[in-house]
């Protein structure tokens, strides 16, 4: 495959159509699939997921994808994961019972947090435009996704969970909800989670799904 | 501060984008395609699709509108008017929506939220509720696009509608749609301190002020704009910029 060839692992879940044509935006080439042998011969591959992380977990697994996700990480290929699909990159999830993740990245997911500080009801889901910001241990976003990318541009989120990596060298930028930071972008060697939608936020995210196509 | 949602709510009949009053007497605008491209380039944070006449025929013509938009249109996209099923929702979130609006089928069997939120999650399941004012501090849900009656009192349905799964409530004022006499605040703040999923207030955004009252004192997360941007009477970018000098919270775009 040439460079502007991307997998996006199709798995029954989620919008796929919009991922892709976020990325046919720029002419890529796109294949959505379940097949191990296209997918192990990408060169770049997406991970997107809507919805509980024990279905996508037991889809993932009954399609025989855990094995084949893990060998493309092995493989230092360029792997994003998106919303969901940046939650099963970790070790374990709280949702429903705990679940076991694909375990790329150290670190658990647990619920958005439905109350501030000071006791004050919050909505869930997280739904809606939030700011990107610089997590406090970086000094900038070059040669990660969000290269192209300001802090204070704003991505759209909706979810109601959220990926926590153990370390923060794992962490890339963060949006504020209330009182607290919500992880946006991880990422460790080539693998990048987004919790917001890049092929919903606008200019913003095309600029991350362009970025990822040249990694 | 939680940004609120500049919404652009495109009601389409057949292949045409259309208005009403009242959600009736409707007009045609012209293309959603056009009209929708129109927005996303000035910077709507999100869109409404709703078919106003697919529940009457049940049949529904989105689809087509839908994918043909998610070729150049990257911000989320809310589909509704028609949807009687899971493999109903399946069919529109295939072809690129997010979320899908669900009122009349909702209304005949409330099941069927709890359905589409087991299967696509509860952020995909937005309840469309048409209020019509009936007394002091009460409203009637009203179906098929404001046309009858179910008999439910809006606050206990859209109550019952959460805790069966809905993460979202498109609430419209029938009595204001189209009016242009601002948004019925006493509605959205009835609902919005009901239940804690967002609301996005629908119906009477005469001129870009009209938002400031409904997300301060109604509570509402997002409004929907229909007659105030189709007809030009606004851009959204001096929405946006309205909103920000008034202190709200709002996405900041840059226009191109």
């Amino acid at each position: 495959m040439s460079k502007n060839e991307i997998v996006i692992i199709d798995y029954g879940v989620g919008n796929l159509l919009s991922v892709q044509r976020g990325f046919e935006y720029f002419g890529a080439k796109v294949t959505l699939t379940a097949d191990h042998e296209k997918i192990l011969n990408a060169d770049r591959v997406v991970l997107p997921g809507v919805g509980a992380f024990g279905n996508a977990m037991r889809s993932l697994e009954t399609l025989g994808l855990v094995s084949i996700i893990r060998e493309i990480a092995n493989l230092q290929k360029p792997l994003l994961g998106i919303c969901l699909g940046m939650q099963l990159f970790m070790d374990e999830s709280a949702e429903f019972g705990k679940t076991q993740g694909l375990g790329l990245i150290p670190g658990f997911v647990i619920q958005v947090p439905v109350r501030s500080l000071t006791g004050e009801e919050l909505k869930i889901p997280h739904i809606g435009w939030s700011e990107l910001r610089m997590s406090s241990e970086k000094t900038g976003w070059e040669g990660s996704l969000l290269q192209d990318n300001q802090p204070g541009d704003a991505a759209y989120f909706v979810h109601s969970f959220m990926a926590l990596p153990s370390s923060p060298e794992y962490r890339l930028a963060h949006c504020i909800y209330s009182d607290y930071e919500l992880p946006a972008v991880i990422g460790r060697n080539k693998i990048t989670g987004c919790q917001f939608h890049p092929e919903k936020s606008g200019e913003v995210g095309l600029k991350i799904l362009r970025r990822f196509m040249l990694q | 501060m939680r940004n609120i949602r500049l919404i652009a709510r495109l009601d389409i009949k057949g292949a045409n984008l259309i208005k009403g009053i009242h959600l009736d007497g409707l007009r045609v605008i012209g293309s959603p395609s056009e009209h929708s491209l129109r927005y996303y380039r000035q910077g709507i944070d999100e869109i409404v699709y709703l078919d106003c006449v697919a529940s009457l025929y049940g049949r529904n013509h989105l689809c087509d509108i839908v994918s043909a938009a998610a070729k150049d249109i990257f911000v989320p996209m809310t589909v509704g008017g028609g949807i009687r099923s899971v493999a109903d929702a399946f069919q529109i979130l295939r072809a690129g929506a997010d979320k899908v609006a669900v009122n009349t089928a909702a209304v005949a069997d409330p099941s069927l939220i709890t359905e589409i939120a087991r299967q696509f999650g509860s952020q995909c399941m937005v309840l469309s509720v048409e209020a019509k004012q009936i007394g002091p501090e009460r409203w009637e849900a009203f179906t098929n696009n404001g046309r009858e009656r179910s008999g439910l009192d809006v606050i206990d349905w859209v109550k019952l509608g959460v805790s069966l799964g809905a993460g979202e409530i498109l609430l419209t004022s029938v009595d204001r749609e189209g009016t242009r006499k601002g948004f019925d605040i006493a509605l959205v703040r009835a609902v919005s301190s009901e239940v804690s999923v967002p609301i996005i207030a629908s119906g009477g955004m005469g001129k870009p002020e009209d938002l400031l009252g409904v997300v301060s004192e109604g509570g509402a997360d997002g409004v929907a704009m229909a007659d105030i941007i189709h007809y030009k009477r606004a851009e959204i970018w001096e929405i946006r910029a309205m909103a920000q000098a008034a202190g709200l919270g709002v996405r900041r775009y840059e226009q191109k």
